[in-house]
């Protein structure tokens, strides 16, 4: 086995991975980014529509595009990628990681570590729906990767469970590309996409939404023939008698939401349990001191944007490490009051850097105060949306008050206000 | 010379294979003729995967008679055909002081039945070998010789071992027809029919699962009435830990063993199964139920701490062959030549081994008479499906210097690289479910969202398919439509 010695390893090539590997390598460390796929971008290259990049380049992209100019970024700073080359532990104690690839095993001991490994779909099977199990359920990303990448639609009459924004994208894709895409259902009473994509990829298409609304049964032995639909309540979360429905179709597509991967690294890193992401402080640190992490393994977010900006400060803060820098050690947990769902980092450095704090909602309001306590920062925000993340700049300013009070704990709330 | 006697197997379960395997052993002309595009794909892949000990089948039953034996020649098995086997030793639980006695019940038919080396053990004891047990267990009856398997593997590597040996496979035909002649007053079998050939045969054996009853009904030879009973499972992955390491039963019931908390042999955590009865007519109802779930639920929270439904891997439903009997069928008909392995319930997958050797050494040779002759040379083994991950990374490394492919990760969850997939579909695998049986591929807590994209490429290059030829399963079960752009 081969064994290499580096300042910086990051895992996975995905947005989070090249903006961390871009950050570091800028600082002079001699950076090296695994990739388990051929090509880094991860999901980027199969998100071939446009709505990416408006916080990072100013400017509309599509994905593809978007992943391209990181990657370009990467030459130009010689970033040495390892692509179809796959983690298969992590070693906390002697601080290595060992992979497999075409050419064999390496081992990697980097000074640190960044972990990048994004989420992945939630499965149908995890879901218990009761019924058969025929071909042609699929997830979103599967879908969008037959579409846009093996040239292959999935079939021919589509339902949507789930109103993530991969799924409302794809009744979009299905439909242009000559599909029939009679619905798109979400158990939730509230979508869980962006308000842009239920108008450009539903309202445009005329393509009905159902909140409230859920697959009970799937039918068919070899091939989907038929889906049970049926409305919940939304107080008790049961079936309401007589709303059962069923419908004919070959296709079910789900976006039934993204699951963060720490598999590597959740026997010895916290994770939070809402998040259900491996938890960072603010420095972007996990309960490790060797591993950073950044992206959708840590939690979901709503932009691709915004994790790129978490990635790069997740670099900036590994480069300070391995040039002998110092990062604040002490930490204070950051808590959640009401209404507050995903939201990172789960503590806070007094002593370092400015940083943002990124969360959802629980719940729509149409007027909101994000209050961040005790006595912090309070702010009041139009048409918050669960889908849609808020982010809270936490400045120099604030930390420096957070220490002369000498604070233990921090709490971030939202609470509802007349509109 | 005279000609070799042509033997069908109807049927390619764990019954079927390890049948025709047993008569691989022989001179003979051999067919196994399955339905599906694979073997192993009917009770056979879903049920619990147990070998079970053999201590509580009815002393003097059918089942008593093969179940212990079957299991004990399930090591010999493994040694020649590599299929993942666990002894785990089970425990079947007490909660409630009233039901010590079952316990007391179960030692005594294991001495009946001639199962060895079972044990009660106290609240402690199980509880410093099962910490997740429920504390206010009472004590639990141990059996040792009880594990778990792959059930599907050892119908795939039997048959494998089988065609080596000179079998001839026939994936895809349905029997539909069984032809008998009268003979000096006697009935005989004398062919088998499918849509596409006839099969002419001096020797059937019907091991054709839920429907030996109707492969019986065609031979004209007397079969009770099968009946499916379904069995609902919900399986959770093996992250973070896995739950148990033993087989978990309670107390049985007077319909069943019970729902179960039981390892699988990749260390994922099984629960289950329901046990509804169905009509005759729903052999094909392998649907699972909300009713079935919130059952298995609430009866394996009672024995068990821990379980997280938000794990769930997969859900799925298998239906075992059951009879008014309640115990296997397994005899020479009056049709002279036509042979029953039917209502093959629990314990079938145990006693299978044991089941097969009967079935051809006492059948057919001892009781039917029929001249089969031994082969010189019979190979028994089959070599191991390559497992990579299972290696350390030095030893992974040599096998990816042998074939690049063996470095290339298609199943992220469990580890399966291109080599392994490639390896299936040259050892039969020809459908999403075939590479995923054989290798574990897309098994895992993703359930192919990262790796059946790149399957369907695979088995298409392989097979030289257009993709939207690649299927699923049998039948109509395509994954995909038409190209996008042409």
């Amino acid at each position: 086995m081969r064994t290499l010695e580096l300042d910086s390893l990051v895992i996975g090539g995905g947005a989070a991975g090249m903006a961390a590997a871009v950050e570091c390598a800028e600082r002079g460390c001699k950076t090296v980014l695994v990739e388990r796929e051929a090509s880094t971008g991860g999901v980027l290259n199969q998100c071939i529509h446009n709505g990416f990049g408006l916080h990072v380049f100013k400017e509309e992209l599509t994905g593809p595009e978007y992943a391209h100019l990181f990657q370009k970024q990467m030459a130009d700073r010689g970033i040495d990628v390892h692509p179809d080359r796959f983690v298969l532990k992590v070693d906390p104690q002697k601080k290595e990681v060992i992979t497999i690839g075409a050419s064999g095993a390496t081992c990697y001991k980097p000074n640190a570590l960044i972990m990048t490994t994004g989420a992945r779909e939630r499965s149908f099977a995890n879901l218990r729906i009761p019924g058969t199990r025929p071909s042609g359920i699929f997830t979103a990303g599967v879908a969008q990767r037959f579409v846009n990448l093996q040239n292959r639609l999935p079939g021919k009459k589509a339902f949507i469970l789930g109103s993530g924004d991969i799924g409302l994208i794809m009744a979009r894709r299905l439909t242009l590309e000559g599909m029939e895409v009679l619905g798109v259902a979400e158990l939730m009473p509230f979508p869980g996409g962006l308000a842009r994509n239920i108008s450009q990829c539903l309202d445009d298409f005329d393509i009905p939404l159902y909140l409230s609304t859920s697959v009970v049964e799937v039918h068919g032995k070899e091939r989907l023939n038929a889906i049970t639909l049926a409305r919940f309540d939304p107080g008790t979360g049961k079936v309401l008698p007589g709303t059962r429905k069923t419908i004919e179709v070959d296709t079910l597509i789900l976006s039934v939401g993204l699951l963060p991967q720490n598999e590597l690294i959740e026997d010895f890193c916290e994770v939070d349990a809402i998040n259900r992401g491996v938890r960072v402080d603010s420095m972007m640190r996990t309960s490790n001191p060797w591993i950073f992490a950044a992206g959708n393994n840590v939690t979901v977010y709503d932009l691709v944007d915004f994790v790129t900006l978490d990635a790069k400060f997740a670099g900036q803060m590994a480069a300070t490490i391995i040039k002998g820098g110092r990062l604040a050690q002490s930490a204070i947990p950051l808590k959640r009051g009401k209404n507050v769902g995903a939201m990172t980092p789960g503590k806070v450095c007094a002593g370092g850097n400015p940083f943002t704090i990124f969360l959802r909602s629980r719940k729509v309001m149409e007027k909101g105060r994000i209050e961040l306590g005790p006595g912090l920062l309070s702010r009041v925000h139009m048409g918050i949306r669960p889908s849609e993340m808020l982010e809270v700049k936490v400045t120099q300013g604030h930390l420096e008050k957070i220490q002369q009070m000498g604070w233990k704990e921090l709490t971030i709330s939202l609470e509802e206000v007349e509109a | 010379m005279e000609r070799k006697l042509n033997v069908v197997v109807v049927g390619g379960g764990v019954i079927g294979a390890l049948i025709a395997r047993e008569f691989s052993r022989y001179e003979c002309e051999l067919t196994l003729i399955e339905k599906e595009l694979d073997v192993g794909w009917g009770v056979s892949k879903a049920n619990s995967a147990i070998l079970h000990g053999g201590y509580d089948d009815p002393p003097g039953s059918v089942r008593a008679r093969f179940c212990f034996p079957g299991n004990q020649m399930y090591d010999q098995l493994q040694s020649e055909l590599h299929f993942d086997l666990k002894r785990t030793g089970s425990y079947v639980l007490a909660f409630r002081p009233s039901e010590l006695p079952v316990l007391d019940e179960l030692m005594q038919k294991a001495r009946e039945n001639g199962v060895e080396g079972c044990a009660i053990h106290s609240r402690e004891q199980v509880l410093a070998r099962e910490p997740n047990v429920r504390p206010d267990v009472e004590a639990g009856f141990f059996c040792p010789q009880a594990g778990i398997t792959e059930p599907w593997m050892v119908a795939i590597t039997a048959v494998e071992s089988a065609k080596k040996n000179g079998l001839q496979l026939r994936l895809g035909e349905e029997v539909n027809g069984v032809q008998t002649v009268e003979e000096q007053g006697k009935r005989k079998v004398v062919s088998v029919q499918t849509p596409s050939a006839t099969y002419p045969c001096d020797i059937v054996v019907n091991a054709a699962g839920l429907f030996s009853d109707e492969i019986s009904r065609m031979a004209g030879a007397p079969c009770p009435e099968l009946y499916p009973r379904k069995g609902e499972y919900i399986l959770l992955d093996k992250k973070p830990a896995p739950l148990v390491q033993t087989i978990l039963f309670p107390v049985p019931d007077k319909v069943s063993k019970g729902i179960l908390v039981l390892p699988t042999v990749d260390g994922g955590t099984l629960l289950g199964p329901t046990a509804q009865d169905m009509d005759p007519d729903r052999k094909e109802d392998t649907s699972t139920t909300s009713e079935g779930f919130a059952q298995i639920f609430d009866h394996t929270i009672r024995m068990v701490n821990g379980i997280d439904l938000s794990k769930t891997v997969k859900t799925f439903s298998g239906l075992r062959p059951e009879s008014p009997q309640k115990d296997f069928v397994l005899e020479k008909t009056p049709v002279e030549g036509f042979f029953n392995a039917a209502a093959m319930r629990s314990p079938a997958l145990t006693s299978a081994p044991a089941i097969a050797r009967y079935v051809v050494e006492d059948l057919v040779i001892e009781q039917a008479g029929f001249p089969l002759q031994r082969k010189i040379f019979f190979d028994p083994f089959i070599r191991p499906y390559a497992k990579v991950s299972e290696l350390g990374p030095e030893e992974w490394e040599k096998k990816v210097r042998q074939d690049p492919r063996f470095g290339k990760m298609i199943c992220v969850c469990n580890e399966i690289t291109e080599g392994e997939i490639l390896e299936a579909i040259e050892r039969g695998a020809t459908t999403i479910d075939g590479v995923k049986f054989r290798t574990r591929a897309s098994f895992g807590r993703c359930q192919g969202g990262f790796c059946l994209p790149r399957i369907v490429e695979i088995l298409a290059r392989e097979l030289r398919l257009p993709e939207d030829e690649v299927r699923y399963r049998s039948g109509a079960s395509t994954l995909l439509g038409k190209k996008v752009r042409s």
